[in-house]
């Protein structure tokens, strides 16, 4: 990109404009095309898709009218509500009401800077990259907090609160988990991180040993309750606070924040791919570039939505957790454990490679008998299921 | 803002909060004045009367066959049992014979419905918990029974099957296979929906030991049916005051196990209903298996005039005891109708459980009594 517009202006384009002005403009206009072709669509159909597998996990249709299977839905919600009258309540306070969706979104948009989509498709491949991320994600809870309190009403600031003790705790176990990683690879930077790694499981940090098997699940979890996710959802618990934090919004600055969780919800899954399941690492099939960026673009992706999907999964699966549970499972369970995790990991850092080679083969293998056994055990399941009941359930 | 000073240094305050009535669970149109300090509860006061419809009322308007459709309305997720309630006591009043399969067809009805109104409940609970798919599960089987329902009385909530003498419609033998397909398939998915939202953990862990109602309070606070039950007490009317056929049928009442936390607790109401479901399905294979043959409705005259008195009829509705108090004075209308029904005095015990609790654990308590605001409020 730098390379590009130096040459431009080489040969003569944008005469008598400083350069660092020129720079500036093309960051803003790159910024302008990432966010609207690429990360607003994201969340979009992220959206689509949550309501699609959410429909089907609970024998329903869901969204299927607007455009091929109901792919445009978010198109269609986002204009109606765009169009929507914008609601301030009177009593809210007037300048932090408006700018909390903003203050959300710009947390999780931020993000999008530093995750690594190919081996060059990255828009800042920052060495303090994986820190970096943590720090503005943590940026949501003041939009959070924000609305909440300026909404001046109970229910948004009873979800306020929830959320903000929720998040500041939670970051904690995300943390030392994300360090176990850092650990292992040496760099804080994500394309470092994800070079550390290779393309087969075998390479990959979740399966190097035990404890960062372990650090895996304890991130991920983390990193739900972070992105407010069931069932970690009590901030905007729909039937205990009405909807939390977002009781008072509408039109079009209540889809922010649901524009954010959605997109939060890639960025959970596009860290996990990063930190734990190599990334876009793919095995070396060809020289052709253009064909391996893709490959490595669809890689990403694909792995990043497997854990959307489960994110998904367990939504619709799990109850909701009490709010003094959720701390408890934090601070008695979680913190302790990840830090069994970075210290166990910094202890294996002492065995040799081959001793190393070995005990990441045995958790792998451990692995796949862990999914094997699951799907044994859901087995019955596939075999009672009524097709005419699950597979059609619009009938 | 008010416009004496502000306190000088630390200080808090209890927060008074409105809860409904259009709270998402809240069940209808329910309202709690609650006041917490943070997330604690601290009292909780129930203000009912957001659905009176003076159903009672009505009632001295209305012939006796007039009244039956109102009666839909005291519960319209378990109609056929008001119905039912309401033409036991004008019969009782009459001495009127119902017809033998007439008798069958009400209690095949009301089982059906009970399995309906229990589905919703358990469904609605497990969504207050936040679970959202046994919610939609459960009403996917309430579907097909709402379709049976259809084909039995021509109505999907509010039936007006039951009739002063016997049934409006007799069942016909293709619903009667239905029904047996039916119940072939719901056994298993009961058991489904035990796996998915009954062991779940989370779920448990939620309403163990939550809002422990004891033996002593159940009695004294008048809780009934399931609430009752929950707490260990082996107190069903369809045993302990037998009415139409249920002393020929074979079926077990279940009690609160302590099952995974206190006797009394959140968890034990709820699994009560879950077995009370599977008691219906057996009550209801005995039904159609002894089904006889006859009139579905004795020969009632038009114009129902009972003589002289007062009677109290009684059935086990899903939400416990439901009983009509008809008093005649010889013509064609009732004198005075009064209904008793269980979740008004549930919600009587909310008070005093919610002290102490968190507004999650409120939820979760509203959820268990199972109290619904039409039959509240009447």
């Amino acid at each position: 990109m730098q390379a590009l517009l130096d040459q431009m202006m080489k040969d003569g384009a944008f005469a008598g404009v400083p350069r660092e002005v020129v720079y500036a403009i093309a960051m803003v206009l790159s910024a302008v095309v990432v966010l609207s072709v690429f990360v607003a669509p994201l969340a979009g159909v992220t959206s689509w898709l949550e309501r699609r597998v959410w429909a089907r996990m609970q024998s329903r249709v869901g969204p299927n009218r607007v455009g091929p299977q109901g792919i445009l839905q978010w198109l269609a919600d986002g204009i109606k509500n765009i169009m929507k009258e914008d609601i301030i309540p009177t009593a809210a306070d007037q300048k932090l009401f408006p700018l909390a969706p903003y203050i959300v979104f710009m947390g999780f948009l931020c993000a999008f800077v530093v995750i690594p989509f190919g081996a060059d498709l990255i828009v800042a491949d920052l060495n303090i990259g994986i820190l970096y991320l943590l720090a503005v994600t943590s940026l949501v809870v003041v939009g959070i907090l924000m609305a909440g309190w300026s909404s001046n009403n109970k229910w948004s600031l009873l979800g306020g609160m929830r959320s903000a003790a929720q998040i500041v705790s939670y970051e904690i176990p995300a943390g030392l988990s994300v360090l176990t990683i850092v650990f292992l690879a040496g760099t804080l930077s994500m394309q470092g991180i994800i070079k550390a790694q290779g393309w087969g499981p075998w390479d990959w940090f979740m399966f190097h040993n035990p404890f960062t098997f372990c650090a895996f699940f304890l991130f991920f979890t983390a990193a739900l309750a972070e992105g407010n996710r069931t069932p970690f959802d009590i901030p905007e618990a729909e039937s205990e606070l009405v909807a939390g934090y977002v009781t008072e919004y509408s039109g079009m600055r209540f889809l922010f924040f649901f524009f954010a969780e959605w997109g939060n919800l890639y960025v959970i899954g596009a860290v996990a791919t990063t930190l734990f399941m190599g990334g876009w690492q793919v095995p070396p099939v060809t020289d052709n570039p253009v064909l391996l960026a893709i490959l490595q673009f669809v890689t990403f992706f694909l792995k990043a939505y497997f854990w959307v999907f489960v994110a998904m999964w367990i939504r619709a699966t799990l109850p909701r957790v009490r709010v003094d549970q959720l701390m408890s499972l934090c601070w008695k369970y979680m913190v302790p454990l990840s830090f069994i995790c970075l210290l166990g990991t910094i202890g294996f850092m002492f065995i040799s490679d081959q001793g190393q080679r070995i005990v990441g083969a045995l958790t792998l293998g451990f692995a796949i008998a862990t999914v094997i056994n699951f799907f044994r055990r859901v087995g019955f399941q596939f075999r009672a299921a009524k097709p005419e009941l699950y597979w059609r359930p619009h009938i | 803002m008010s416009e004496t000073a502000p306190a000088q240094g630390f200080f808090t305050e209890e927060m008074t909060i409105s809860v409904g009535p259009q709270h998402p669970s809240t069940h209808g149109v329910l309202r709690f004045v609650i006041k917490t300090d943070g997330e604690v509860i601290s009292e909780a006061i129930p203000d009912v009367g957001y659905l009176h419809r003076s159903i009672e009322k009505i009632g001295e308007k209305v012939t006796y066959h007039g009244y039956v459709p109102y009666t839909d309305r005291a519960d319209y997720l378990a109609a056929m049992f008001a119905n039912q309630a309401f033409c036991m006591a004008a019969e009782k009043l009459a001495g009127t014979e119902v017809s033998r399969r007439g008798e069958f067809c009400r209690i095949i009805a009301c089982e059906l419905n009970r399995l309906a109104s229990h589905l919703i409940s358990v469904g609605t609970f497990g969504q207050d918990i936040g679970a959202m798919t046994p919610f939609v599960h459960a009403l996917r089987e309430r579907e097909s029974i709402n379709n049976l329902m259809e084909e039995i009385c021509g109505a999907r909530l509010t039936y007006n099957y039951i009739r002063i003498g016997g049934v409006g419609y007799d069942i016909l033998p293709d619903t009667l296979t239905r029904i047996v397909e039916f119940l072939d398939h719901f056994g298993p998915i009961v058991e489904e929906f035990n796996r998915l939202l009954s062991g779940n953990k989370i779920f448990i862990q939620r309403l163990a030991g939550v809002a422990v109602v004891s033996k002593e309070d159940a009695l004294s606070y008048n809780l009934v049916g399931p609430n009752l039950r929950g707490s260990g007490i082996k107190w069903d009317i369809r045993r302990d005051i037998p009415y139409s056929i249920y002393p020929e049928l074979d079926f077990e009442v279940p009690v609160g196990t302590a099952q995974v936390g206190t006797l009394g607790d959140s968890y034990d109401r709820f699994w009560v209903r879950i077995r009370e479901m599977q008691e219906s399905v057996k009550i209801l294979y005995q039904c159609l298996k002894m089904l006889p043959k006859g009139p579905a409705i004795a020969k009632v005259p038009k114009k129902f005039k009972p003589p002289v008195g007062e009677c109290y009829a009684r059935v086990e509705a899903p939400r416990g005891d439901m009983g009509f108090y008809v008093v005649s004075d010889g013509s064609e209308y009732p004198y005075r109708v009064r209904i008793r029904t269980g979740s008004f005095t549930a919600m009587s015990i909310i008070d005093k459980l919610s002290k102490g609790i968190m507004v999650a654990d409120l939820i979760a308590l509203i959820g268990s009594l199972d109290v619904d605001a039409p039959e509240i409020d009447r």
